[in-house]
């Protein structure tokens, strides 16, 4: 399959807010700079430290799982480094900009820009179509024109093997194909970084290997780097690097070659 | 903004039910209001022109103090012919004045020298008089409906007495008054019809010719009691009522001042027309909280079942800004959809109430009062803008909260 080609002009990437990278980093430059994070909430009046003092550097065309039990402070890590969330304490850059600065308006802006997700459950605009929630961070988030939006979904829908069901609402596609769709929706926006939270968990799997090898292939062909939060031994297998998380701390590190 | 709306009509028709029946809500509202404001309208302008062109015209001059009498139609407040020949100037000079009737008015023992009566007797110029009141000759129920009913020795009797004294159409009968002076003097007059009150059988008042009131009342010059005035336009009553106040009321010369009064002030009707208003104000007042808590319903739905939704599009990068206006835009559409099928079934309520020719008899009245609806664009536009803007104003807290949301929030919620 012809993958992307759309994805790799460069010039048509959103300008980034607060002095963002800017365009796909090179491979070893680095995406993610995590220094000695914390976060703790309250919950029912008791403190939980969902972090505690977590420093990782991300390179860029990445493909990495943060692995560990439920509670270690996966999802919280991934929630950060995808601006959905402030540190308690600690730095973070993400893309060259300093993301704990920004406001709520611009950590929108900016994850409209550098960031795409992919959720467990698959988390598609019900009332769209595949093409639409393709299309939906183009038109609704980065305002661009008709002509360019159509080409680039078309493009990604048929990387992601969608074209053909690209008039279908989600109600009307199995949990792959959602899943699919997502991914696209992920990277129409030609993102440096895709964040993705248990993103095989509601899949069978064969699907999930399919899946799995789609992100992989994107990160070979667009260079977007992959951070995932996984208790999938599919991902973990298919990840070239893996953290394991416990009790809020990194407290192990693989380098893999899949 | 296409975009926007695109959205913002998928979401509305994905609980097609519920926003089916909140825009019927609206429109049920709209239709009642746009209904009721054109039927009362219709009703107040009927009984409105009734009561002018039947007697009342749409302005009335009188001598200072009459009106406050004028239960017992006192003849020593009377204008006097100094004072006439001003307002016959007067008149002249307000192009707005399409016809004056000059009138006496008192109270008269009514014989057929059988049995006798009280009367009370409206004096006028035939053609001044079918001219201000032009509904006068549809309460003729018997005999001449012309101004010749009302030429010299002719009297027009009440129905009332009529039927009560068994008084036919050319019968004689004698009309006997006191005149200021307080000697009596009486005439005899040919019965040329039976006339009935403007709202139906009933009342005293009977019509005879000016000079033969004179004549009754042994006046040496011309006097009157009152002149009623009809204007070529009916809402020019206040504008020209106030040019005339302004010229006629100033008094002086060691004679009483004249007063000049709209049909409103000397009729009770206008309290009900006023309350006809009022009613109508407080059905705009139930349409805006129908819009008001039905919108808000349906919003508060809305943000409350699409919060992982609205959790997914923070996320992914939507401004807060552009959050808020999807969510705007939904509960402006459902006030515009509503507003717009309330216009057109209350306009077609309205088209088929004119068809239909719905007709009000007030007792055994002679006079058939057809009502004739209409409702003009400046309410439709009223009762429709007020609708977009409650909707407005109902979506606000709604978005706005949906606007806040913190994604990572909205996405943990189940």
């Amino acid at each position: 399959m012809k993958l992307l080609g759309v994805l790799r002009t460069k010039g048509q990437r959103p300008a980034p807010p607060q002095g963002a990278g800017g365009g796909a980093k090179a491979q070893g430059a680095t995406v993610v700079r995590a220094t000695d994070l914390t976060k703790t909430y309250a919950a029912d009046g008791v403190e939980v430290r969902a972090l505690r003092g977590v420093s990782v550097d991300v390179e860029a065309g990445s493909f990495i799982a943060f692995i560990g039990p439920s509670g270690s402070g996966k999802t919280t890590l991934l929630n950060l480094l995808g601006c959905l969330d402030k540190p308690s304490s600690g730095g973070l850059e993400v893309s060259g900009t300093d993301v704990t600065r920004l406001d709520r308006r611009q950590a929108a802006a900016f994850r409209g820009a550098q960031i795409g997700f992919v959720f467990q459950s698959f988390n598609l605009i019900p009332v769209l179509t595949a093409l639409e929630n393709v299309e939906y961070p183009l038109v609704m988030v980065q305002d661009r024109p008709a002509s360019e939006r159509r080409t680039r979904v078309l493009e990604l829908l048929e990387a992601v093997g969608m074209a053909d069901q690209r008039d279908k609402r989600p109600e009307q596609l199995s949990g792959g194909q959602k899943q699919r769709v997502a991914i696209a929706r992920a990277l129409v926006t030609r993102p440096e970084l895709v964040l993705a939270d248990e993103p095989t968990a509601n899949l069978d799997r064969e699907t999930a290997y399919t899946i799995i090898a789609l992100m992989k292939k994107m990160r070979d062909e667009v260079g977007t780097t992959f951070l995932f939060a996984t208790h999938d031994t599919r991902i973990i297998g298919a990840a070239e690097l893996v953290y394991t998380l416990e009790d809020g701390q990194l407290t192990g590190r693989q380098e893999r070659r899949g | 903004m296409v975009n926007v709306v695109k959205i913002a009509v998928r979401n509305l028709l994905r609980y097609t039910r519920r926003s089916l029946l909140t825009v019927s809500l609206i429109a049920f509202g709209v239709v009642f209001v746009l209904v009721f404001v054109a039927m009362a309208g219709s009703f107040k302008e009927a009984i409105v022109g009734s009561i002018t062109d039947n007697y009342l015209g749409h302005l009335q001059i009188h001598r200072r103090g009459y009106v406050a009498s004028i239960e017992s139609l006192p003849l020593n407040l009377n204008i006097e012919p100094a004072k006439l020949a001003e307002i016959q100037q007067a008149l002249r000079e307000v192009p707005e004045v399409a016809g004056a009737s000059e009138r006496i008015k008192f109270n008269a023992m009514f014989s057929t020298f059988v049995e006798t009566t009280g009367l009370r007797v409206t004096a006028v110029y035939p053609d001044q008089e079918f001219a201000v009141c032009p509904k006068l000759p549809t309460r003729v129920a018997q005999g001449d409906r012309t101004p010749a009913a009302l030429a010299r020795g002719k009297i027009l009797v009440p129905e009332l007495l009529a039927r009560g004294m068994g008084i036919k159409v050319g019968a004689t009968v004698v009309v006997v008054a006191t005149n200021k002076d307080g000697s009596v003097n009486g005439k005899t007059l040919l019965v040329s019809g039976i006339i009935e009150s403007a709202t139906g059988p009933g009342g005293r008042d009977g019509y005879i010719h000016f000079e033969d009131a004179m004549e009754i009342l042994r006046m040496p010059g011309k006097e009157i009691t009152e002149v009623a005035i009809r204007l070529r336009d009916f809402g020019q009553i206040e504008r020209v009522g106030r040019a005339l106040r302004e010229r006629l009321e100033g008094g002086g010369g060691g004679q009483a001042a004249l007063e000049v009064h709209t049909w409103a002030q000397l009729s009770p009707f206008s309290t009900v027309a006023r309350l006809i208003d009022m009613m109508a104000l407080f059905m705009k007042v139930m349409l805006i909280a129908i819009v008001l808590i039905s919108v808000l319903n349906v919003m508060i739905m809305a943000v409350y079942e699409r919060v992982r939704e609205i959790g997914t599009i923070a996320a992914i990068g939507t401004l807060p800004s552009r959050i808020l206006s999807l969510f705007l835009v939904e509960g402006v559409l459902l006030g515009v959809a509503g507003a717009a099928a309330g216009v057109l079934a209350g306009a077609a309520i309205i088209l088929a109430l004119n068809v239909w020719k719905v007709s009000v008899r007030f007792g055994g009245s002679l006079q058939l009062f057809v009502l004739s609806p209409r409702i003009d664009l400046f309410e439709v536009l009223v009762a429709s803008l007020m609708v977009i803007v409650v909707s407005v104003v109902a979506s606000v807290q709604p978005a706005v909260r949906a606007s806040r949301m913190e994604p990572i929030d909205a996405l943990r919620h189940v």
